[in-house]
This record gives structure tokens, C-alpha cells and sequence, in this order.
């Protein structure tokens, strides 16, 4: 493609890449989808319904669907509420810029770090208690009191709401400038609406538009989440994610089709509670034009309204940093007994004894990482080169196309996948499980980078042109290194998204390929805080690091560059001013 | 059939096992050199340091002594490793395996040599088989009442033992009734690993022996007519103490570590292992409170032995051999029972020792709250298998669901 002068060869292929791309994401899915199915309508001789009539047997069915549901339910209200509130009521404030910067990084926080973190404090042996033991509570040993992994999800819902909030946060200051957000907001608020009201009334359907997908992700997401299920859910029963999970590794070998069937009923559910969140946008629409049709201003309901978000916003991030500064201090403690707030004394031991083990799995989780980050970043950049020279423009099916992989629930496709991999013979070793990752690494990337790519100023490719530079050329030479910092930010993006897989991993790899968050997983079944405590800080330590490169590096390489810095002050996001 | 299936699989060294131990004998050398330059994926529970870090041990030890390098894929569960086992069969993978070599025992045990997914006999045939004490410890050839057969071989001891903390904990009850009345009169303060974990299963069979009209049934595959009745007083003693464990039972520890941890944490004042050195271990390592002591039920408490089995599908099938006579060497078996290093009880009849491998276990002390093993008391055999997975399923069904 460096020479795509050359032949129209090439040309014709970089014109298929986002086709073979959509491909890439389509395939996998589907194919995993009905592999995990079949064994639900039995194979051979095995009867069709006894795989369901086993699953209705299992007497927590009822109440694992119900916490799905839930939990995956309100996590998504509230994650959204909470989002809109922030930025509803404090855009353009100190206040929020703050919050801003607290919560971004927090989106390259792997799941299962985030809920190791959440469980360390609110546990009734967990800091928070501590801090208030003895002298406030009284106690001298840990409460009997049911928190983590109670039988109501609320743990759970409070996990994945301080990781959603996040993620919606920055999906919606992505969207927000395609929403002529400050002319609708300069005129409600001219003609007196409060800026909450304003928000909703003007500024809300076309931003809702934009935030439509992310939002079906996040709710996809909340009702089959594994990894935080696993570590902060209830266990009597387990969710439904949790208990497929069960069930496809148990010991009997009789209960993989039950664990189909239960994929099957997973799906459904998720599809259902995708029609009915469609359906409720639809009530959610008529009371907005009802609200708008009132008159009314709220300009009144600022204040509180606005000390609520403030509340919530660093609650919600101060769990979360707390949490991971907790796994931090239990990795360096030595004996930290109840009701100390502080260990008695500080060491190495942990990050001593398990640093070999550490430095490996560190190694394969970033080689993984990078293997599949770098397959999806030289993807993205063909397609949207490709969108660009061709002319070609993205349509909402394909937009749904990219959101596939996070729609369509992992328990769904990955067990099929799995017996795929292994029919077609794959070696199921690091680059088996790169290859899975690229489909949920690749759409994280093109939503990271494709705003900025396509914002780029046009004018510079035809200075390029008719100074006789090739396309091509263009390309590399200007257009590529101009956007290095969004670049970088996209790889930084989709490392953190192959470090946080859990699923993929674990199924793909077969067990053999232990990544950071596996380990970190299987440790958390085990109690030993220290050590969760040193693999969770890897787990948080490595996406750290791509973002740290992400910022560094064009600082570094533009130093001369006065105009490309200013650049990167106005979008250090990954998006270019215009 | 076993055999046969075997012999099509069977290639290279692993063809002389059909040829039976004599031919064997001569070829153990044969094994090491395929073994040589070999890497053994051993699938090994990876919930506990201590336990990684004498497997990581045993790795050097084996790639020192016969270039055999052993990398441990830690699972979250054992289930995992016969899940890819099941997997790679389903797919038609008959041999390049990925699964090497297995931590395993009963139910995982049975329902692999069942399905034919399980290479040997090869345990006899390993040169060390003659120093394992079969007559002392019946456990070493009777997995949960199914006949090893050289499918498996043992490479520790395990018998449960209840812990408690002096401290708030002045004398223990060593009766089942003792106990009972014990957490109704402290609640919050037991509770046991959520079943179907496999010591949560094992406390369950505990009591089962102690509240069983006939306990020498629980030798027998369960008789489905007589089932209900002999399993009712098991009920009706988890039914009295259910309100009284910890968090009310409306939640349990997932397994033995976290257990531990509760206990750690001065959550619960007795808990279980089935390690009788655990606690000595912790104590030693600075992570258990040094008031910490064990005991056992009068009447005995029941003992079982861990295994490492091949898959009939091994990548490394001579390593994996290699390994698993490694593990009953006296120094690494030594090095096991030694309360510092993991404290599992050898599988090595004392007798049959040499005076220099004898006096490796004389010389361990097995630390504070480690019983004698004069005091462990009866090792009570392990039920049938078909025992522990019902009662682990209708535990599942009656308390399953929090009220």
C-alpha cells in the first residue's frame, strides 16, 4: 500500500478492507452463536428438550434470569442517569473538568480490577469498615453482614455502574459536538428553561441518538458480565452468565447442554430487554415532548440537581480509586488484621515471591494485546482510508455491525467459538485468543479513531495533491503522523480492551494461555488479598501504560511542532479541533 | 474397550505399556529419554501460592534431573481441565493434547475413566509405585470407591481436620452433636465452602457418617429406594444449624482459601481443611493468628488421596510419566509434608523407605497446630461417587436458592 500508486490492485483491495472488516466481526459471532447452540437442540442421539427440561430443572432459574435482568437493568438506568446528570449539570464547569479527569483513565480499568477493588471495600472486613472500627462501630471483628455477593445483585449493580458510568461519560462528550450542543443550550437558556431542563428538552434527543448503541452495549453487557458476576454477584444462585459458566466446566460432563440452553435463554433475554429498552425510549420521547409541551422551566431544580451529580460523580469515582488504591496497599501488606486501617508493616514478599510469575503473564497479556491491537489499528485505518478515498460512508447497518461483538452477549458465542477453534484444528495458543480479541478490540478502536480521522482538515491532502503527491502519500507522510496522537490513543484504547478480556481468554485459550485478568480471576476465588491484590495492580498497571505512551510520545515527537502541540491540547482525547 | 481404544491411540514409548509393568520396567529409561526436552502442561488448581510455588519446585527438580520442564496452567477449578479434555474429544483431537497431565481425584477421576478419556494403566509401572503404601492408606488405590487401576497415581494424603482459634474458641467440640450445638450457640461464626466445592461436599459427608443409620452403605453405589431415608438425618442436621452459619446462610466461601480467610479474619471460629497441616503452614507464613489449633471428630474424619492422571490424548504423555514418579520420589515427597513447604501427608509407606529418605520425614517438625499423626485419628474411606454427587445436587436444591 506504501506504493498504492502502483496498481490498481491494491487500490481495489484497500476498497474491500471494510467490507472484509465488517466480515471479520459478522463471521466470528454468528459462527459462535450457533455452535454454542447446537448442542442445545442435542447432537445425535441426545433428545431435544432434555437439554431445557435439565434447565428447568435447576431450582435457581427463576432467580438467576430475574438477577440478569435486574441487575443488568438498573446498572444501565442508572449508569445513563447518572452520565446525563454530570453532564446535563455541570458541562463546562471546573467542577466537571475535574470529574473528568478522574473518570477517564478509569475506563482503561480492566472489569474484574475495578469489581477486585470495589469488593476490598465494601466487604464487612474492607476498609470502609475498618476505617470505622472500633471507635465508631464498635466492632473488633468483622460484621456478620451479607454485602458482597448478596442474594439482590446490589453489589454487583454498584460494580458495573462505577465502570459504565465511565464508559458512557466519554462516549457522550464524543457525541456531544455533532449535537450543536451550545447554541441549543445558549437558547433554552435564554429563553429562561434551567440548564438541566434545557439539557433534556433541546440538547438530549439528538445526543440520545448518538449514545443509542453504546447504550444497548452497556446493557448487554451488565446482564451477562462474568468476571464482575464471579467476584462481587451472588453465588445462591449465581447470575445466569455465572452459572453457564458453571455448568459448561462441571465435572459430570452432562450439563454442557444445559449450559446451551442456558446460552439460548441468555440471548433471548438480552434481546428481549434490548426490544424493551427500545420500546421505553419510546415513552421516555413522548414525555420529553410532554415535558417541553408543559412550558415549564425548572431553572429552579439547578442547584440541587447539580450538588446530586457532583455527590454522585465522586462517589462513583472515589470507589473506584479507593478500591484500586486498597489493592495496591494489600499487595505491599504484611499482617493487616481486623480492625487495623493500616497494615501493621509494609513489604515485598507478595511482588518478591510472585514477581516471575507476574513479569510472564504480564508478558502474554501485553504480546496479546498488542498482536491484536495492532491488527485492528492497521484495519481501522484502511477502512477509513478506504471510506475516504472512495468515498464511501458508513451507514447505520454497518454501525450496527461494529457493535455486534458488544451487543451479542460473550457467553452467547464464545463457547460455540471454542468448539469451532478446536474442530478446525487451531492451536489454541496466544494467537488463537489475539485473533478472538480483535473482534472486541477492533470496535473500540474504530470508535476511537474514527471521529478524528474524519475530522482531519481536508485542505492539507490537497496542498499534498497539488504539490503531486500520491494518495498514498498523503497518507503517510501527512496524514498519519498528523494524527499519531489519536492513533496512539486508539492503540492505547484497545489494549485496555484486550487486557480486560476475561471470556475470550479463558475459553479460547483453553486454559493454557494465562493472561493477567485470568489470573486475577482465579485468584479471586481463593481469598489471598495480597496477591489478588498484586495482579489486580498489573491488570491496572498495563493500559496505564499504553495511555501513558498515547500522551507522551507525540509530546516528544511534535516538541518542535508549536501547531501539532496546540493540537493535542485542544483534543487530548483523540479528537482534533475544528 | 479402554484397551482397545488405547491401543489405536497408543504411539512411540507409550506402545509399550500395552505389553504390560515387565516390559515396562526395562523401558523406564526408554520413557526418560522421550521424555527428555519434554514440557509438561499440568493442569493444576492454581488457588493457592504455596501450592503453585512447590509445582514450580517440582518443575526444577524435573528439568535438573531428567530435562523435563513442567508448566503449571493454574484453573480456577479442575472441572476446567476435563472440560478441554471433553472438548478436544468431542472435536476429534486424539492426540496433541493440550492437557498433559491432571491434579485430580474423585468425581473429576470417575467421570473421566468412565468416558474413556484417561491413558493407562501406567501408575504401577512408574519405578517409585513400590515405595507408596497401599496397604496402610487404601485410599491410594480406592478413589471415592472406584479402583484406581493405574489410571492415576497418588501423590499426597489428605484428611480432614477442623480448625479453631483458642482465642475465642477455648475447647472444641469434638462430636457431631458437640458441633452442632456449638454454631446454633454462636451464629455467624461456621459455615462451610459453598457445594458443590469439594471440601464444602466433603463436610457434608462428614456429617453424613456421623448422622447415618448404616454408614458402611456409603461403600455401595446409593440405592435410589433407600436414599431418601438414610440421607434425612444429613437434612434435618443442616436444616437445625442453616439459620446459624455465617450471613445467616444466605451466602457461602467458595472454597477451602476462602475459608481459610474468614478464619483469618476472625469472621468464623471453626473451620475445615482437608490438609492437616494447613493451618501450621498459614500460621508459619504469617497469615493465620498463632492462637490457631486443630482437631478432629471422635469416630474419625474421612481421607482421600490426590492423584495426577494423563489424558489419553497427552502431547507429552513420557513427560507427564516422568512427573508423576518424580512426585513420589522421598525427597520431594519429603519436601511436601514439610509444614513450611505445603504440609500434605505422604502417600510413601515409612517402611519401605531407605534410612536416609526415612530420616528426611523424621526430621520435620509439623509445627503447632498440626495433630500427631497418632492423634489424626480413624481415616474414614470416601463414600461412592454417585453418594457425593447427589448429595451435592439436592444440597444445590435445598439451600441453592437464599430464602
Amino acid at each position: 500500500m506504501k506504493h498504492g500508486q502502483g496498481g490498481l490492485g491494491g487500490a481495489s483491495l484497500l476498497r474491500q478492507v471494510p467490507r472484509v472488516t465488517l466480515l471479520l466481526l459478522f463471521v466470528p459471532v454468528l459462527a459462535g452463536l450457533l455452535g454454542t447452540l447446537a448442542p442445545a437442540f442435542g447432537t445425535g442421539e441426545a433428545d431435544w428438550w432434555a437439554a431445557f427440561d435439565s434447565l428447568a430443572a435447576w431450582p435457581g432459574l427463576r432467580r438467576a434470569i430475574a438477577l440478569s435482568l435486574a441487575s443488568g437493568l438498573v446498572a444501565t438506568v442508572l449508569s445513563l442517569a447518572i452520565t446525563l446528570l454530570l453532564v446535563a449539570s455541570l458541562a463546562d464547569t471546573a467542577m466537571f473538568a475535574a470529574l473528568r479527569r478522574l473518570l477517564s483513565p478509569l475506563l482503561a480499568i480492566p472489569h474484574a480490577a475495578a469489581a477486585l477493588g470495589l469488593a476490598f471495600l465494601i466487604a464487612p472486613s474492607g476498609w470502609i469498615v475498618r476505617a470505622l472500627s472500633p471507635w465508631a462501630t464498635g466492632w473488633t471483628a468483622p460484621p456478620d453482614v451479607l454485602i458482597l455477593n448478596d442474594p439482590w445483585g446490589a453489589s454487583l449493580t454498584l460494580g458495573l455502574i462505577t465502570k459504565e458510568v465511565p464508559f458512557l461519560l466519554l462516549m457522550t462528550l464524543a457525541s456531544l459536538p455533532q449535537t450543536d450542543a451550545a447554541r441549543r443550550m445558549a437558547i433554552a437558556t435564554s429563553l429562561g428553561y434551567g440548564q438541566v431542563a434545557g439539557f433534556v428538552l433541546c440538547v438530549l434527543p439528538p445526543l440520545y441518538r448518538q449514545l443509542r448503541l453504546p447504550v444497548y452495549a452497556v446493557l448487554a453487557y451488565a446482564m451477562t458480565a462474568v468476571e464482575m458476576a464471579m467476584i462481587l454477584g451472588p453465588t445462591l444462585p449465581p447470575t445466569l452468565a455465572v452459572q453457564i459458566i458453571h455448568w459448561m466446566t462441571d465435572p459430570s460432563l452432562a450439563h454442557r447442554g444445559t449450559a446451551a440452553a442456558a446460552a439460548l435463554v441468555q440471548l433471548v433475554l438480552v434481546v428481549a430487554a434490548l426490544l424493551g429498552w427500545h420500546l421505553a425510549e419510546r415513552f421516555a420521547r413522548a414525555a420529553v415532548l410532554r415535558a417541553a409541551g408543559s412550558g415549564r422551566r425548572w431553572a429552579r431544580a439547578d442547584p440541587p440537581l447539580r450538588l446530586f451529580a457532583v455527590a454522585v460523580g465522586f462517589v462513583v469515582a472515589g470507589l473506584l480509586i479507593t478500591g484500586l488504591i486498597g489493592l495496591a496497599v494489600w499487595s505491599f501488606a504484611g499482617l493487616w488484621q481486623f480492625p487495623a486501617a493500616l497494615p501493621a508493616s509494609l513489604n515485598l514478599t507478595t511482588w518478591m515471591k510472585s514477581g516471575p510469575d507476574l513479569a510472564r503473564t504480564a508478558g502474554v497479556t501485553a504480546a496479546i494485546a498488542l498482536l491484536a491491537t495492532g491488527a485492528a489499528a492497521g484495519l481501522v485505518l484502511a477502512c477509513l482510508e478506504a471510506e475516504h478515498r472512495f468515498g464511501l460512508t458508513a451507514d447505520q447497518r454497518a454501525l450496527w455491525l461494529l457493535y455486534l461483538p458488544l451487543i451479542v452477549p460473550q457467553i452467547a458465542f464464545l463457547p460455540g467459538l471454542q468448539r469451532l477453534t478446536l474442530a478446525l484444528g487451531a492451536e489454541n495458543g496466544v494467537p488463537a485468543v489475539a485473533a478472538v480479541h480483535l473482534v472486541f478490540v477492533l470496535p473500540y478502536v474504530f470508535l476511537s479513531l474514527g471521529p478524528a480521522f474524519r475530522a482531519w482538515d481536508g485542505h492539507f491532502a490537497v496542498a499534498g495533491a497539488a504539490l503531486g503527491a500520491t494518495p498514498a502519500k498523503v497518507f503517510w507522510r501527512l496524514r498519519l503522523p498528523m494524527l499519531l496522537g489519536p492513533v496512539l490513543t486508539a492503540v492505547a484504547v484497545g489494549v485496555s480492551v484486550s487486557v480486560a478480556q476475561y471470556l475470550p481468554s479463558l475459553l479460547i485459550g483453553g486454559g493454557r494461555v494465562e493472561t493477567l485478568t485470568t489470573e486475577a480471576v482465579a485468584l479471586s476465588s481463593g481469598g489471598n488479598r495480597r496477591i489478588i491484590g498484586a495482579y489486580g495492580l498489573m491488570q491496572m498497571l498495563l493500559p496505564s501504560l499504553g495511555f501513558a505512551v498515547a500522551l507522551a510520545v507525540p509530546r516528544l515527537v511534535f516538541r518542535h511542532r508549536a501547531g501539532m502541540r496546540a493540537d493535542l491540547r485542544a483534543g487530548s482525547s483523540g479528537r482534533t479541533a475544528r | 474397550m479402554n484397551r482397545r481404544r488405547f491401543g489405536q491411540l497408543t504411539t512411540g514409548v507409550a506402545l509399550a505399556a500395552v505389553f504390560g509393568s515387565k516390559v515396562w520396567a526395562e523401558d523406564w529409561q526408554a520413557t526418560l529419554d522421550a521424555a527428555k526436552g519434554q514440557t509438561v502442561y499440568w493442569h493444576a488448581w492454581g488457588g493457592d501460592t504455596k501450592i503453585n510455588d512447590f509445582i514450580a519446585y517440582v518443575g526444577a527438580e524435573a528439568e535438573a534431573r531428567y530435562g523435563v520442564k513442567i508448566e503449571q496452567v493454574k484453573l480456577a477449578s479442575t472441572a476446567d481441565a476435563v472440560a478441554r479434555v471433553v472438548a478436544e474429544k468431542a472435536a476429534g483431537q486424539t492426540a496433541g493434547g493440550a492437557v498433559d497431565l491432571i491434579w485430580i481425584n474423585g468425581e473429576n477421576f470417575a467421570a473421566m475413566k468412565q468416558a474413556g478419556l484417561l491413558f493407562g494403566p501406567f501408575a504401577e509401572a512408574l519405578p517409585n509405585w513400590r515405595l507408596v503404601d497401599k496397604a496402610g492408606k487404601p485410599a491410594v488405590i480406592s478413589d471415592f470407591t472406584i479402583a484406581t487401576e493405574g489410571f492415576e497415581s497418588p501423590w499426597a494424603m489428605a484428611q480432614l481436620v477442623f480448625e479453631y482459634d483458642q482465642a475465642t474458641v477455648p475447647v472444641p467440640p469434638v462430636t457431631l452433636a458437640g458441633l452442632q450445638a456449638w454454631i446454633i450457640a454462636n451464629p455467624g461464626r461456621f459455615t462451610y465452602p459453598q457445594p458443590p466445592d469439594y471440601l464444602g461436599v466433603t463436610f457434608l459427608k462428614q456429617v453424613l457418617y456421623g448422622v447415618m443409620q448404616e454408614p458402611e452403605a456409603l461403600q455401595q453405589p446409593l440405592d435410589e429406594a433407600t436414599y431418601e431415608a438414610a440421607v434425612a438425618p444429613l437434612w434435618a442436621f443442616l436444616d437445625a444449624v442453616h439459620p446459624s452459619l455465617w450471613r445467616a446462610g444466605q451466602a457461602f466461601p467458595a472454597n477451602e482459601p476462602a475459608l481459610g480467610q474468614l478464619l483469618a479474619d476472625a469472621e468464623i471460629g471453626i473451620s475445615l481443611s482437608f490438609n492437616p497441616g494447613r493451618a501450621s503452614a498459614e500460621i508459619a507464613a504469617g497469615n493465620l493468628q498463632a492462637t490457631v489449633r486443630s482437631f478432629v471428630l471422635e469416630g474419625g474424619t474421612i481421607g482421600n488421596a490426590s492423584f495426577v492422571a494423563i489424558p489419553f490424548n497427552a502431547a507429552h504423555r513420557a513427560g507427564a510419566m516422568v512427573v508423576a514418579d518424580l512426585l513420589l520420589d522421598p525427597a520431594i515427597q519429603a519436601r511436601a509434608q514439610d509444614p513450611a513447604v505445603l504440609g500434605f501427608l505422604t502417600v510413601l509407606d515409612q517402611a519401605a523407605l531407605d534410612p536416609v529418605a526415612k530420616a528426611r520425614f523424621d526430621g520435620l517438625d509439623l509445627g503447632v497446630a498440626t495433630l500427631a499423626p497418632a492423634a489424626l485419628g480413624r481415616s474414614l474411606l470416601e463414600p461412592h461417587a454417585s453418594w457425593t454427587a447427589r448429595i451435592a445436587a439436592d444440597w444445590v436444591g435445598r439451600y441453592g436458592v437464599a430464602q
